[in-house]
């Protein structure tokens, strides 16, 4: 076990822990880098997928993991930012352009969403959301002279000054760079005041005000990132899948957005990486599983659901720290070989934690 | 015209009935328990496939096998309760929300692999069914009426149990004060799964009297999201707002998909929720939820 020192403040918000921890991360980096020179156009699509899902499960995980606030409707940020991108690309827009676009028109819309957000808490604000993405959703259906409707609407790939990106690695570098973009960004915003207040706030609204954190602007502000953040996601999707249509943005996306910060491990940006890389895993897991089965079983539509909800469940019923706070256990076991007890990472259990007035 | 009108706020009655009837089941658990069950729209559906599977069986009369079902669907509701719920509760309301999704997910995706069940839509055979009443120049069929009906029963029936039964106060206690039925010797768990068998038992009601209205299927739960718009206008905390909210979810349903174009109805139901929530963020009838220090 290493022993860190902290001889400044200064030393409690570096980027990162130490040199160690900086060669670790300097090493994931440089496999990123040569990915594309390893894995087959297939595998290499889908790590795209995984950087897109892991921006989306960053968004999220600023507004639930760091500010508490639940998102049922995230799949229609989703969708803004998405369709944004393919009508402004549709007019010849060019992509740098299109893209500040996209995240600006998906944040006005969490900016719309966070405005009933400050006055209700908790269940309301869940329900509230899934509303908007309702709406969201059937608006898609019905504005045909803009979103085509149920027909959808077709992208060409991306053209970045002037360099077109139709090869997968060249999409797959495209969205490395923002992802890491991204990642900076939220690193560097959690460790600002700002940063601590969303964290005071979904610790505790009354001690958060009580400190004085305005709670109506912080609230707003971590719709407003965590909804351009998902806009810019929703973008790049656009662009890979280059087919967009309302279906693919309907309320159970947005359950399936939340699985990734949920089974990631909420409260870490680690678990927003872990939670994109197992949900992109997870259909391929099924695929092979179908295999194993009967074929009256394996081939009816209702399976991949109920492994999805199966997992949901055992992950919040066994491990509500997620994969990310898995990882920590087993390293903590290493690092304390012997001295593991069983009863080390146990969460208080508080029973009276009640909303009421009493 | 006025007939046309009357006949629509008929219907919009009868299917808000049903999602006040469903949003019922989220108010019962979520006063005694602060859990919101996501999954109580695939309860419902698991009470209709029951009986569906029930009336199949051919040996037994139809009210029967209603009755069989009802009573299977509070069986699994306390089960349900004991092996998921009760583990997770204390934990923030994110972990029940997502477990709760997770149970929908989970048995949505489970009726489509029974075989039997599946993913075709199925027609559970009523006695009622075919038939209608007419009131002067209104008609109504019957198995709208069979849905006023049984919701009325159904309403005071709760009523009396909450108002007179021993086991109804203490449940009104729970929802007051955890800690404190449980100092007044109040067998707070045992209570809490009572709550999720009565819970699942409305929600099996609910989907046998929608069958004859959208037939049975894996899907029909999703009727579910549009039983929480009701609950919330009513409240969450309500049991008579939850059967108004419903009421006027139904309402609001079947005049915007007549008079106003296509699509609105579909999201009326939010559309209405979200200017309830703005203009008064605990409901019609919710209890005001901010914490003192």
């Amino acid at each position: 076990m290493r022993f860190l020192f902290k001889t400044s403040y200064n030393q409690d918000i570096r980027l990162f822990k130490d040199r160690i921890t900086m060669g670790w991360y300097l090493a994931l980096g440089v496999v990123l880098l040569v990915l594309p020179l390893l894995l087959g156009e297939y595998y290499l699509s889908q790590a795209s997928f995984v950087l897109i899902y892991a921006i989306v499960g960053l968004g999220l995980m600023l507004l639930s993991g760091f500010t508490g606030q639940i998102s049922l409707g995230h799949a229609a940020f989703l969708a803004v930012g998405a369709y944004t991108e393919a009508v402004l690309s549709a007019r010849g827009v060019p992509f740098v352009v299109s893209l500040p676009m996209a995240m600006a028109v998906s944040a006005a819309a969490g900016f719309v969403v966070g405005l009933p957000a400050l006055r209700l808490k908790g269940i309301y604000l869940a329900i509230a959301t899934l509303a908007f993405g309702f709406i969201v959703e059937v608006t898609l259906q019905q504005w045909e002279s803009v979103t085509g409707g149920s027909m959808g609407l077709l992208l060409e790939p991306v053209t970045l000054l002037g360099v077109t990106l139709d090869s997968e690695s060249g999409f797959y570098y495209l969205a490395l760079g923002l992802t890491g973009l991204t990642l900076l960004i939220l690193k560097n915003l959690l460790r600002s005041p700002t940063g601590r207040a969303f964290v005071a706030i979904r610790d505790s609204e009354i001690s958060a005000r009580s400190m004085g954190i305005g709670l109506a602007r912080y609230k707003t502000l971590a719709f407003v990132i965590s909804a351009a953040i998902t806009g810019l996601a929703g973008a790049l999707y656009a662009h890979k899948l280059q087919f967009i249509s309302p279906e693919q943005f309907g309320v159970f996306v947005s359950i399936e957005l939340l699985m990734i910060i949920v089974i990631g491990g909420m409260g870490s940006l680690h678990g927003a990486f872990l939670g994109a890389l197992f949900m992109t895993m997870l259909p391929e897991f099924i695929a092979i599983l179908r295999e194993y089965l009967p074929s009256s079983l394996a081939y009816q539509p209702g399976l991949q659901p109920t492994i999805f909800g199966a997992i949901l469940i055992l992950f919040v019923l066994l491990e509500p720290a997620g994969l990310y706070g898995r990882w920590v256990k087993i390293r903590t076991w290493f690092q304390l070989f012997p001295l593991y007890r069983k009863g080390l990472m146990k969460r208080e259990k508080s029973y009276v934690k009640s909303d009421r007035l009493s | 015209m006025l007939n046309e009108f009357l006949q629509l706020i008929l219907s919009g009655i009868a299917i808000g009935c049903v999602y006040g009837l469903v949003a019922l089941g989220f108010v019962l658990i979520y006063k005694a328990t602060e859990v919101v069950n996501f999954a109580q729209g695939e309860l419902m559906m698991f009470g209709a496939f029951i009986a569906l599977t029930m009336g199949g069986l051919q040996f037994m009369p139809f009210w029967l096998s209603v009755v069989l079902a009802v009573l299977a669907m509070a069986l699994i509701g306390g089960a349900v309760e004991r092996a998921v719920i009760r583990p997770v509760l204390g934990q923030p309301i994110f972990s029940i929300v997502m477990i709760t999704i997770g149970l929908g997910f989970f048995a949505r995706g489970l009726a489509s692999l029974i075989p039997g069940w599946g993913t075709l839509t199925h027609r559970l055979p009523t006695p009622y069914a075919d038939q209608t009443v007419a009131f002067g120049e209104l008609v109504l069929s019957a198995g709208h009426l069979m849905i006023i009906l049984v919701t009325i029963v159904l309403c005071i029936l709760l009523f009396a149990f909450f108002r007179y039964t021993r086991m109804g106060v203490a449940m009104q206690a729970i929802s007051q004060n955890q800690l404190a039925a449980h100092y007044m010797g109040i067998p707070v768990a045992r209570v809490n799964t009572l709550i999720w068998c009565i819970s699942a038992a409305v929600a099996a009601i609910a989907g046998i009297l929608l069958a004859p209205i959208t037939f049975v299927h894996a899907n029909m739960g999703l009727i579910g999201l549009k039983a929480f718009p009701a609950a919330v206008i009513g409240g969450f905390g309500s049991i008579p707002g939850a059967i108004v909210g419903g009421l006027i979810i139904g309402i609001v349903e079947a005049l915007s998909g007549r008079y106003l174009p296509d699509g609105i109805k579909d999201v009326s139901a939010y559309v209405v929720l979200l200017a309830v929530l703005i203009i008064r963020p605990n409901g019609l009838f919710g209890e005001k939820l901010t914490k003192k220090v």
